[in-house]
């Protein structure tokens, strides 16, 4: 049996180098900029085919008609897996996909969110 | 045949050494596994049933979910199944992005079992290593993809995202980092005498037995069975790529430890000949709503080894059949055969080093002819008229549901 | 009176082991993490698992025994505090010491393990017996060892009590240096008697659960896992005091008490470079490692210092 303890050259190195965990929340790490958070939708550009609605699969979008060519989109966080099929679905380009991941609420209906048809570009969240 | 006076000992449903519930029932003759009993099916969530609900587009992201490790190998492979059925051909480009994806994958599930084989010696400091080299491949994957695991690239027809150049770099940067890391792991292995110690003549599986049995993957690859179905049947970018089909012959938890070893050194030359040999085109072409009827199998080398979905359509949008084995059924016949003679203390290493995934494995299995009168056994019919009596007991009708369902139909 | 009160309770009894199992448990947590390239415990953490622990409800299962089950934490925490006043930590002498208390201290240390094997058995869960027997069994295997070369050193000294023993290797320091190898196969041993990593089979995590302490919950638990604690600088302690008397010559005790911290700590350092450093043995291949190898060196030791005897100067 050859002498056990053949990692100790690393483990004494590493002693000296800096940790590799990140202390969040003290320390946040970054997301890359194609990462699938948190959904965004634009009112202006939504044509209301709610093709959107059709495909996907947790029934997290609800596109709801407020008016002659004004929709208003009520997301459902908790339902959302952030698989971004509706922003390939949509012909109008009216969704997009934001890499913000921190998305906890204390309050489960802070988790529907609520896209207004009369904002042009900014969100606007329902509480 | 065990003694009575043997100790019964349940590993699981719940317990440390596993990640997933599935019950063992092993009898301890000291300290001495006389006998071992396996039941599944504490992970069953109705998938294929659920499948059925679904379109095809919904069902792509339901078929990733069924395992959190091999959910590109369970995407893919189901929508190749749907593709031979349609007829499509999907561009080179996109092969070659999903066979990209698919070695990540591999990449990340292999450094994630090193990891995992570690702790169940009780190794954490190897444990702790493998998993921080882990990020780096899930930092690359997140890049590419969108996501750390469950990566949703795949749509019906091709891929949903292309890589760009600076991914490319990145790509290539991950690979050599990882790859000096890997050959760290391969000197401790063979060199590592404690390590050695628990990992050799343990969970021993002879090459007959690992045919009889119906072993795939890593795990018959050790007891020196040459199947991988990236060579026999290449489906992807495979036939255009080179690489060597890892085998062992030591038989035993060792032998599976230096395949998963080679196997990433294997993946690590691969992504790079990918990255040298990507055509350009297109990602994706436009696939159809509603698949025309028809049925198809599709196999595919997951991590833990042969994946196999079955797919049948009926010319509507929704399938009418969605069939899944997953590797680790096929394996888990073996790991009795393996405990038997062994010691308590290296139950959670043979388990581990099939690298059971039983998320995957708990998926329904019809049995041809069956005694109507048995006690253990129930058909589809029996068991939905079970369901219903069972709600009507607690006061919740569906005859409403029925005649709805009758109207519309 | 006062005197023997005050060393039972404060120092070098109760409270200082107390705090001082808190200092020790988070100096080897938080070694054990940067060796692992990570973060690890805040300073406090070891005294926050203890609080959480006594605020949580005791379990006792219906098929215990209840009186053993939760006396065995008590006498575990009583055999561990014991041994400290019969080790000299400020001056040549202990607390108490008499002609013999080499025995009595290292039969105090291994009380703790049958309390832990008593309380595992009166448990009654499955885990809880194969932890409690695989306890026993590995005490076989490095009692032995860990005995012979703490004999080895008193033999040379010629005499039965600790206290003796360090008065003699202050006088000759040289002497020290005869015991190297009872000391580096001591320290192999004490892993054993610790219970950590590559001897840690009685508590193996992902085999039975927690081994012995599987159906411990609430206070028991925060005694059972303060006794291991405590067990270690006990341990340590023993080591310090046999195998590196060095600085006993100075007049100061406060001073003496800081070389004897900081030699503990490095031993403690050591102790944890080596449970990171190894995966978990088998039961059967540590009891053949410790009878091939550490047996048969700690004998050669013993012989090394009955040869030693003869030949040197008193």
């Amino acid at each position: 049996m050859s002498k056990p303890g053949k990692m100790a050259q690393q483990l004494i190195k590493s002693l000296f180098k800096k940790p590799a965990t990140i202390n969040y929340p003290a320390q946040k790490s970054e997301m890359a900029e194609g990462f699938r958070g948190k959904l965004k939708f634009k009112a202006h550009l939504c044509i209301g085919c709610k093709l959107c609605m059709r495909d996907c699969p947790t029934d997290a979008i609800v596109i709801r008609k407020v008016g002659e060519k004004k929709f208003e989109a009520e997301i459902d966080i908790a339902k959302c897996i952030s698989c971004a099929q509706c922003v390939d679905s949509c012909p109008a380009n009216a969704l997009d996909i934001t890499p913000e991941f921190e998305l906890a609420r204390l309050d489960r209906m802070k988790l529907k969110v609520l896209f207004s048809a009369d904002t042009d570009d900014d969100t606007k969240e329902k509480t | 045949m065990h003694d009575p006076r043997d100790v019964q000992v349940p590993i699981g449903p719940q317990h440390p050494a596993l990640k997933e519930p599935e019950s063992f029932l092993i009898s301890l003759h000291g300290e001495k596994i006389t006998d071992a009993t396996i039941k599944l099916g504490y992970n069953h969530r109705g998938i294929e049933k659920g499948c059925e609900e679904r379109s095809y587009i919904r069902d792509l992201y339901l078929v990733e979910r069924i395992c959190g490790i091999c959910s590109h190998s369970h995407s893919t492979c189901f929508v190749q199944a749907v593709e031979e059925i349609a007829g499509l051909e999907i561009p080179p480009r996109a092969k070659y992005i999903r066979t990209l994806i698919s070695e990540l994958e591999r990449i990340h599930s292999h450094l994630l079992w090193l990891g995992v084989a570690g702790h169940e010696v009780g190794f954490d400091t190897l444990l702790m290593y493998t998993w921080r080299d882990r990020e780096v491949v899930m930092d690359v994957l997140a890049l590419i993809s969108g996501n750390r695991v469950n990566y949703s690239m795949n749509t019906i027809g091709g891929v949903r995202r292309d890589i760009t150049p600076k991914q490319k770099e990145e790509v290539l940067k991950a690979t050599g980092i990882l790859e000096e890391r890997t050959k760290y792991y391969i000197w401790l292995a063979q060199n590592e005498s404690t390590l050695l110690e628990r990992l050799s003549k343990v969970g021993t599986l002879s090459r007959d037995d690992a045919e009889r049995l119906g072993a795939v993957g890593p795990t018959a690859r050790a007891s020196g069975i040459a199947h991988d179905v990236r060579k026999d049947d290449p489906y992807a970018a495979y036939a255009e790529l080179d690489f060597k089909v890892i085998t062992a012959n030591q038989c035993d938890v060792y032998g599976r430890t230096l395949v998963r070893l080679g196997e990433l050194m294997e993946s690590y030359s691969m992504v790079r000949q990918i990255m040298q040999k990507l055509p350009d085109g297109p990602i994706s072409i436009k696939a159809p709503r509603k698949i025309p009827a028809g049925q198809a199998v599709s196999r595919y080398e997951a991590p833990r080894g042969e994946d196999f979905h079955y797919v049948r359509s009926n010319g509507t949008d929704k399938p009418d059949r969605v069939k899944v084995r997953a590797p680790t059924l096929a394996n888990i016949q073996a790991v009795a055969k393996m405990l038997e003679g062994g010691y308590l203390a290296d139950l959670p290493i043979v388990i581990a080093a099939i690298d059971p995934c039983f998320s995957c494995t708990d998926r329904l299995i019809s049995l041809r002819q069956t005694d109507a009168q048995s006690k253990n056994t129930a058909t589809w019919e029996s068991l939905r008229l079970k369901g219903i009596e069972w709600y009507k007991s607690k006061g919740i009708d569906f005859s409403s549901l029925n005649k709805k369902l009758a109207e519309s139909l | 009176m006062l005197k023997a009160i005050f060393y039972i309770l404060v120092f070098p009894g109760f409270l200082f082991l107390f705090m001082f199992g808190f200092i020790a448990e988070y100096v080897d947590r938080k070694l054990c993490a940067r060796f692992q390239n990570r973060i690890g415990p805040p300073w406090f953490q070891p005294v926050a698992d203890f609080i959480k622990l006594i605020s949580k409800e005791k379990i006792i299962p219906q098929e215990a025994d209840a009186t053993i089950f939760i006396l065995m934490p008590l006498l575990a925490l009583a055999a561990s505090i014991a041994p400290i006043l019969y080790i000299p930590i400020w001056s040549e002498h202990a607390a108490f010491s008499f002609d013999g208390d080499i025995i009595v201290v290292l039969y105090l240390l291994t009380v703790t393990k049958l309390a832990y094997f008593l309380g595992g058995w009166y448990s009654r869960s499955v885990y809880s017996m194969i932890g409690a027997v695989r306890s026993l069994t590995q005490l076989f295997a490095y009692e032995v060892p860990l005995f012979l070369c703490i004999l080895a050193p008193a033999m040379l000294a010629d005499t039965w009590s600790l206290s003796g023993m360090v008065s003699f290797y202050n006088h000759h320091l040289g002497y020290w240096f005869c015991n190297i190898l009872g000391f580096a196969v001591a320290l192999v041993s004490l892993l054993g008697k610790l219970e950590k990593v590559p001897f840690d089979i009685p508590e193996a995590e992902t085999e039975i659960v927690a081994g012995a302490f599987t159906e411990y919950s609430g206070g028991l638990l925060a005694m059972l896992r303060m006794s291991l604690n405590i067990e270690m600088v006990t341990g340590v302690s023993l080591l310090v005091a046999v195998f590196l008397p060095f600085g006993l010559k100075l007049h100061s005790p406060a001073v003496i008490v800081l070389i004897y911290l900081a030699e503990v700590f490095l031993i403690i350092a050591v102790i944890t470079l080596l449970r990171s450093l190894f995966a978990r043995l088998r039961l059967d291949q540590m009891i053949n490692f410790c009878w091939k190898y550490l047996a048969p060196l700690a004998l050669a030791q013993v012989v090394v210092n009955l040869i030693l005897k003869g030949v040197l100067p008193r």
